[in-house]
């Protein structure tokens, strides 16, 4: 019996350890990134229920947006390998539109919630970084998923990904980003002009 | 001439050889975010399915959201909805999914009787919530690959494992042993009908996919893909993406 015990204790001790050598120099807790995405839903919340112009709410999001998101990581992911070779002020400039963007393409489908109500549920370490799952309900229909992952790989508590019904918009992003770049052959700067007003 | 059941055998055998086939031949090398071997032939079936969707979807779609009373289109959803139900226990049981199997029997009974042949939901409202299920998702449970990414002529993105799953739900369809007096037309004209109701409702996300993206057949194959396999819980290394390895050059 006391056999039993310890050895669960070492097995549970050794596990414990593994965790902690998975995840290096995580120091976000659960907690921490949970409550983190309590707050920027609510802020969502609060826009969704808001009654305001399209436009207003689109300018809204791009707050939210920069306020909880790590916007550099995502939009220099979103540029992929071409990133490599973008000058320093090419990618400010496209981190700028590249959020305007964002915030018009999914203030599009948020909008779609009007009425509903995003619930935060759990949070879990994943990798090296946290995810936090919530649930989206909407007024006659099936309730879906919605996923933030979190960080604080780029100094402080941030998401840099956000999943509706397993679909990343990094992932996503990544895609579409790169396909209009093939279309301007490769050509940042045109990207960042016709970025500002797409989405 | 064959009966019913020699039929139907038959085209489950010719399934199951093609998902043999599917085993031997179509593994990527290596695993892979989209593995699209086809993409030529997907990208002009593609081309034909959006200009369907112009001409014919979306049109429809739009006519029948405004055009349609709400109470009237929740009921032939409903209605179509639970002429599937049959064909989900079924894939329930081949997976072994005994709780999902009874789960979805209940609804079945409750909202074929209680939900006037299944116009109603009154099942939802019981707590027993639609579970959706097909043969593909039994392919995936059963361990088949998914295979090469296809685009559908009219039915859009899909798999190899999820196209052979669609021919085989159609071949074993149920719902002709457990009631054969429901016209043959019943059940694709309710697969047209959900088809019409989702264009309808998720409007602006496809309308994003199809109209506004800068390669929507890249769109969308991405967007299937991601979904299916969450749907599925097909928790490949590649789940997630993180960025901070790729900047970081972890």
């Amino acid at each position: 019996m006391a056999n039993e015990i310890s050895r669960r204790a070492v097995l549970g001790g050794l596990s414990a350890l593994a965790v902690a050598a998975a995840t290096p120099a995580l120091s976000l807790t659960a907690d921490a990134a949970r409550e983190l995405i309590m707050r920027a839903v609510a802020d969502i919340n609060a826009v969704i229920n808001s009654g305001k112009s399209e436009s207003a709410m689109y300018r809204d999001f791009e707050a939210i947006f920069r306020r909880y998101a790590d916007v550099p990581t995502i939009a220099q992911s979103a540029l992929g390998p071409d990133a490599r070779s973008a000058s320093r002020a090419q990618l400010a400039a496209f981190a700028d539109a590249f959020t305007g963007y964002i915030a018009r393409k999914y203030g599009k489908r948020f909008r779609e919630f009007i009425g509903g109500q995003i619930t935060v549920r759990s949070a879990q370490p994943v990798k090296s970084f946290l995810e936090v799952r919530a649930t989206a309900d909407l007024p006659g229909q099936a309730p879906f998923a919605v996923s933030f992952l979190v960080s604080d790989r780029s100094g402080r508590d941030l998401f840099f990904d956000l999943l509706i019904e397993g679909i990343s918009l990094l992932k996503t992003e990544r895609t579409e980003i790169g396909a209009m770049l093939d279309r301007r052959r490769g050509d940042v700067d045109q990207l960042i002009r016709d970025l500002r007003t797409a989405g | 001439m064959p009966n019913a059941t020699q039929r139907r055998l038959a085209a489950l055998a010719g399934a199951l050889a093609a998902l043999v086939a599917l085993q031997a031949c179509n593994t990527p090398p290596a695993p892979t975010d989209v593995w699209d071997p086809y993409e030529a032939q997907n990208r002009d079936t593609h081309a034909g399915n959006v200009a369907v969707d112009r001409a014919l979807l979306r049109p429809a779609a739009r006519a029948w959201g405004e055009g349609v009373p709400e109470p009237v289109r929740q009921g032939a959803v409903n209605f179509a909805t639970n002429l599937q139900a049959p064909g989900d226990v079924v894939n329930d049981v081949l997976q072994g999914a005994g709780e999902d199997a009874v789960h979805n029997l209940f609804r079945f009974v409750i909202n074929s009787t209680l939900g006037i042949g299944g116009l109603f939901d009154p099942a939802s409202s019981f707590g027993l919530e639609h579970r959706d299920t097909d043969f593909g998702e039994t392919l995936f449970v059963w361990g088949a690959p998914e295979g090469a990414y296809l685009e559908l002529p009219l039915l859009g993105p899909s798999t190899e494992r999820d196209a052979i799953g669609r021919v085989v739900d159609i071949v074993i369809n149920p719902l002709s042993s457990i009631a054969p007096d429901v016209p043959v037309w019943v059940s694709p004209t309710g697969r047209v009908v959900q088809i019409v109701d989702t264009r309808d409702r998720l409007a602006v996300s496809i309308d994003g996919i199809l109209y506004e993206s800068a390669d929507s057949y890249a769109q969308s194959r991405t967007i299937y893909l991601q979904n299916r396999r969450f749907e599925l819980g097909d928790e490949a290394e590649d789940t997630y993406f993180d960025p901070y390895e790729d900047l970081y050059g972890e």
